[in-house]
């Protein structure tokens, strides 16, 4: 049943982007189409993914298409059904946003169906992925996945700075496609099948199941965007469509997560503790990394891209710790760790694509995508200002939002690193955890520069200050997540009780005394080790806000409030230029992390053409200039000398085709 | 029921005692410094004072340069519910444990941060983003501090961990040194006083908290001047609570809540004295090195913690 409503999703993706070009013609009716069977699309995934998470069914299914001794396998289960249920949510709600999102491209450059065509595809190859239960079938979809987000980053390819996104993207999307092929190569060759059934089963030795591990973690970390892998998400989040960013950030690197959790834990199994603690590295680098680069951008999608990067470190943390416990055979803890990193994939996903959708009503609104002109927007759209907030809020991780809740596991998880006996391991465990504050503190210090410098304060540009709030289908997309952000964070026992049965599939074993104190209460390990009432949160500082408030109403009738100009410390009206820039507010932590950042900055002193002197800022990325420059450099140097062979004479061509003959021969013979 | 009249009770204790500590602090610092200083209750004047008085926003003032006051008190008030004041084992614990209470400070400050930029003057932008930089490198500091305890007696509910670290044998425990001295770093940092932001000052160059609040006026000034009062006392009870857990009411008995309101009382004054003793005999420090300052914080921080992993652990 569940698998059948989410081949229903499938399909209706696909018509989604197909359908419509019958009316290729006419705009209104090509948008509502398109967008409706999108959101359709959307919510029968979620349907189907609840449905196996809630019920803990597996089902099955050999789909007679492909090759005659190929099948294409599918299967629905509950680790499935969860990410279905996540990129479901995200897809309907860019449904309800998209019709009023498209509106300036309607006239712009490139045809909209091209937009569309590609939306339903790159949505029915995410769906795919999530069922397929063969390496072939796995790699098809995420190939179609892979090519169709491509096609959406070069929308407008008019702009150089798009294609050149667009060709990073897909170049490292193909080198990942590869090492994940080669990882399903091993298992496979082990295995004797192509089904994920008969991979699981592989006697691998150990040796071999480390380099499978190793390939997978390349080519799965290359989509999800660990450092030093992630300089495509930088370049391509900001160039295309914003409803798209919301869906690749917010969601295709979730599939990234999906495919290394099924990969690792599902086909691997028997996990080293090795894996578990380059994991664990990869991901605290990731993660403070990916925080800091994000302080430095003021082009606002640029900065969230970068969290991306962030966030699936902290995803990343979760998986490692999860392994390290595993190996150590402390299945519990392992289970804690699983379901950290499950949570904060949901949360994520909720967070992250509002962030995006709000800087696209934004974008929209006032076609300004860079912070430093930005300001004081919260009085033009209140409501995109409020659900911004509220994603800052969720992203920056305080309570009661739901970013909180799944860091909060981590660290319970990261605390009980002392229950490894080995020293080295469980004293470098708590510096994780150190990471993962410093983390946490710098994402809130970014978030108060995005949200200070973009929504309050005085307007910074004249486009900025004449923006209003965006259309119905936009402003209601933003609230749903905001509703679902805050639901998610405030209710977390429930969350939690359904995402257990994951870990149980995967590992054993859940968290049987998550959720027996009641909904209120959420105690991951026992009630005294540890526990967090999220509703009596909410509930207590509501109490505490209207005693205050009533405390002080009597006053506030007697003495209202007077308003009156700023204090300008006598020296006349103050001016938007006077306001603290993004690069101003965070210039105190660039001078405390200096080497972090390849920073080129200029002063440069009264000319003609700066008559009060000027200022240049520039941060760049060390892992494009040490890793991928000299990189690129070699292989263009490698490529000039190979093309001395090519002669341009046939009769030389002829003699290479002539001797790579007699070398087949000899080596078949 | 009983427990949650006590933890309601408790709070208000916490919230009415805030402004006498920091007022204690001032009247030790100026006897120190050979001043006639005004008398501890003089901050309880203040806030009358402030309740009393006119409130004027600015007109480029947004909803949340009003609703922060509101919001950041009640944060803060809820932060001090859940730290054991006087007994350990009320319901208000569960709600929170040391994580949530630094994510309920950290709500706060972002707050206090927003309204800091919301009118736009340059003032309240320094401060916020003084305030971010100062706090994101305590921030860490402070948990790490708090995991040490908290790994020692495998719980991070506060409640618990006061409980059970009565039961542990009176010796000397090197992780708990370092740990407190990494959170009494923190607590200088985090409550603004010197040597790394001075509350007395009105001076641009050196203001934090006060550069943020500095547009506020009257009831709003006046949350938030206790909000402030109230983080430093939270502070205060969590350092001596935690590191000297003694006196603290097991039974909630009149008798056993009589010990802990003098012995609570007596480790607050204690505390602020040491307090008034540092900031008289040290400096203001630049800006640029409080970033020294946390980093030694989070070393100790960290030393504390990998000498419990590597000594401790059996």
């Amino acid at each position: 049943m569940s698998l059948n409503i989410a081949h229903l999703a499938v399909a209706l993706a696909i018509l989604s982007a197909f359908a419509p070009l019958l009316f290729a013609r006419k705009t209104a009716l090509l948008k509502f189409f398109s967008f409706m069977f999108l959101g359709l699309s959307g919510c029968a995934a979620v349907v189907a993914g609840a449905m196996a998470l809630l019920a803990d069914q597996v089902v099955t299914m050999v789909v007679p298409i492909g090759l005659p001794w190929l099948h294409c396998y599918q299967k629905l289960d509950p680790l499935a059904g969860l990410f279905l249920l996540i990129v479901g949510l995200v897809t309907a709600v860019v449904g309800c946003y998209g019709p009023a999102y498209v509106r300036e491209y309607e006239n712009g450059a490139q045809p909209l169906p091209v937009l569309t065509v590609f939306t339903g595809l790159f949505v029915a190859g995410m769906f795919l992925v999530m069922l397929a239960a063969d390496a072939f079938s796995f790699m098809l979809a995420w190939e179609l996945m892979s090519v169709a987000s491509y096609f959406l980053v070069a929308y407008q390819h008019q702009n150089s700075e798009n294609r050149n996104a667009a060709f990073i993207y897909l170049l490292m999307a193909q080198v990942g496609g590869l090492f994940i092929l080669l990882g399903y190569g091993v298992l496979a060759a082990f295995g004797g099948a192509f089904s994920f059934d008969a991979m699981a089963a592989a006697p691998l030795s150990s040796g071999w199941a480390s380099i499978a591990f190793i390939l997978a973690f390349i080519g799965f970390g290359m989509k999800a965007g660990v450092v030093p892998l992630h300089v495509w998400l930088p370049q391509a989040h900001p160039v295309a469509p914003s409803h798209i960013s919301a869906l690749m950030s917010g969601v295709m690197l979730k599939v990234a997560v999906y495919g290394f959790i099924r990969f690792s834990y599902d086909l691997l199994g028997d996990i080293h503790w090795q894996w578990g603690v380059l994991v664990l590295f990869i991901g605290s680098v990731s993660a403070i990394l990916g925080v800091l680069y994000a302080l430095m951008q003021h082009d606002l999608k640029r900065l969230l891209a970068y969290h991306s990067v962030e966030n699936i470190g902290i995803i990343y943390m979760g998986i490692g710790l999860s392994m390290i416990f595993s190996s150590f055979d402390l299945p519990l803890l392992a289970a804690l760790g699983l379901v950290a990193a499950l949570y904060h994939s949901l949360n994520h996903a909720l967070f992250k694509s509002l962030l995006f959708l709000g800087a696209g009503a934004v974008l929209q609104n006032s076609h300004e995508h860079d912070l430093e002109k930005m300001g004081g927007l919260i009085r033009g759209m209140p409501i995109t200002a409020l659900c911004f907030l509220i994603g800052c809020i969720s992203i920056s991780a305080l309570p009661p939002f739901n970013g909180f809740v799944s860091e909060w596991l981590t660290f319970q998880a990261a605390l009980q690193g002392p229950a490894i006996d080995s020293g080295v391991i469980s004293s470098l465990i708590p510096v994780a955890a150190a990471v993962l504050a410093l983390t946490g503190a710098l994402a809130a210090a970014c978030f108060v520069k995005v949200f200070g410098v973009a929504f309050l304060g005085l307007p910074r540009s004249e486009a900025v200050s004449k923006a209003r709030e965006s259309s119905f289908g936009m402003v209601f997309a933003q609230g749903v997540l905001a509703l679902c952000c805050l639901l998610f964070g405030v209710f977390p026992t429930w969350t939690v009780g359904a995402i257990n049965v994951i870990p149980q599939h995967l590992l054993g074993v859940g968290l049987p005394a998550a959720t027996e104190k009641g909904w209120v209460w959420l105690t991951p390990m026992a009630a005294e080790t540890a526990s967090y009432g999220a509703p009596m949160v909410l509930l207590g500082i509501c109490l505490a806000w209207l005693i205050v408030w009533l405390w002080l109403h009597p006053r506030r009738r007697k003495t209202p409030v007077r308003v009156g100009d700023t204090w300008d410390c006598g020296f006349g009206p103050l001016n938007s230029r006077m306001q603290y820039t993004s690069s101003s507010f965070t210039q105190p932590i660039r001078r405390v992390f200096r080497p972090v950042w390849p920073i080129d900055e200029q002063i440069i002193a009264k000319d003609e053409k700066h008559p009060g002197g000027h200022y240049h800022l520039r941060v760049g990325d060390w892992a494009w200039n040490k890793i991928y420059l000299p990189i690129g450099r070699i292989l263009l140097a490698s490529a000039k000398r190979a093309a001395m062979i090519q002669g341009g004479n046939i009769r030389v061509y002829l003699a290479y085709s002539f001797f790579t003959l007699i070398f087949l021969l000899w080596v078949i013979v | 029921m009983n427990g949650w009249v006590i933890a309601i009770i408790q709070t208000a204790l916490m919230a009415a005692g805030a402004p006498f500590l920091t007022g204690w602090v001032k009247w030790v610092k100026c006897k120190l410094q050979c001043r006639q200083g005004p008398p501890p209750w003089q901050p309880y004047r203040d806030l009358a004072k402030l309740f009393r008085k006119e409130v004027v926003i600015s007109d480029k003032a947004s909803v949340i340069f009003r609703i922060s006051p509101y919001l950041i008190f009640s944060v803060t008030a809820l932060a001090g519910s859940i730290v054991p004041l006087l007994a350990v084992g009320l319901p208000t614990s569960a709600i929170a444990d040391v994580i949530v209470l630094v994510g309920f400070f950290a709500l706060a400050r972002f707050f206090l941060a927003l309204a800091g930029m919301d009118i736009g003057t340059a003032f309240g932008g320094m401060g916020s983003s003084r305030e971010v930089t100062i706090s994101s490198l305590a921030e860490p500091a402070m948990l790490l501090a708090v995991f040490t305890l908290a790994m020692t007696v495998s719980s991070t509910n506060l409640a618990t961990m006061i409980y059970r670290l009565l039961d542990f044998p009176f010796q000397l425990y090197p992780s708990f040194i370092f740990a407190g001295l990494g959170l009494l770093l923190v607590a200088v940092a985090e409550c603004g006083r010197i040597p790394v932001d001075n509350p007395a000052t009105h001076l641009e160059l050196t203001m934090v908290h006060e550069a943020m609040i500095l547009e506020y006026s009257g009831r709003h000034l006046a949350l938030m001047e206790w909000a402030a009062m109230l983080k430093l006392m939270i502070y205060g009870v969590l350092i001596a609570n935690l590191f000297v857990p003694w006196g603290v009411a097991l039974e909630y008995t009149a008798y056993d809540f009589a010990v802990a309101m003098v012995t609570i009382t007596a480790k607050l004054l204690v505390l602020g004295i040491v307090l008034a003793v540092s900031e008289t005999s040290l400096a203001k420090m630049r800006l640029f090195r409080v970033p020294q300052f946390l980093g030694l914080a989070f070393i100790l921080s960290l030393l504390g913690m990998l000498s419990h992993v590597i000594l401790e652990v059996r």
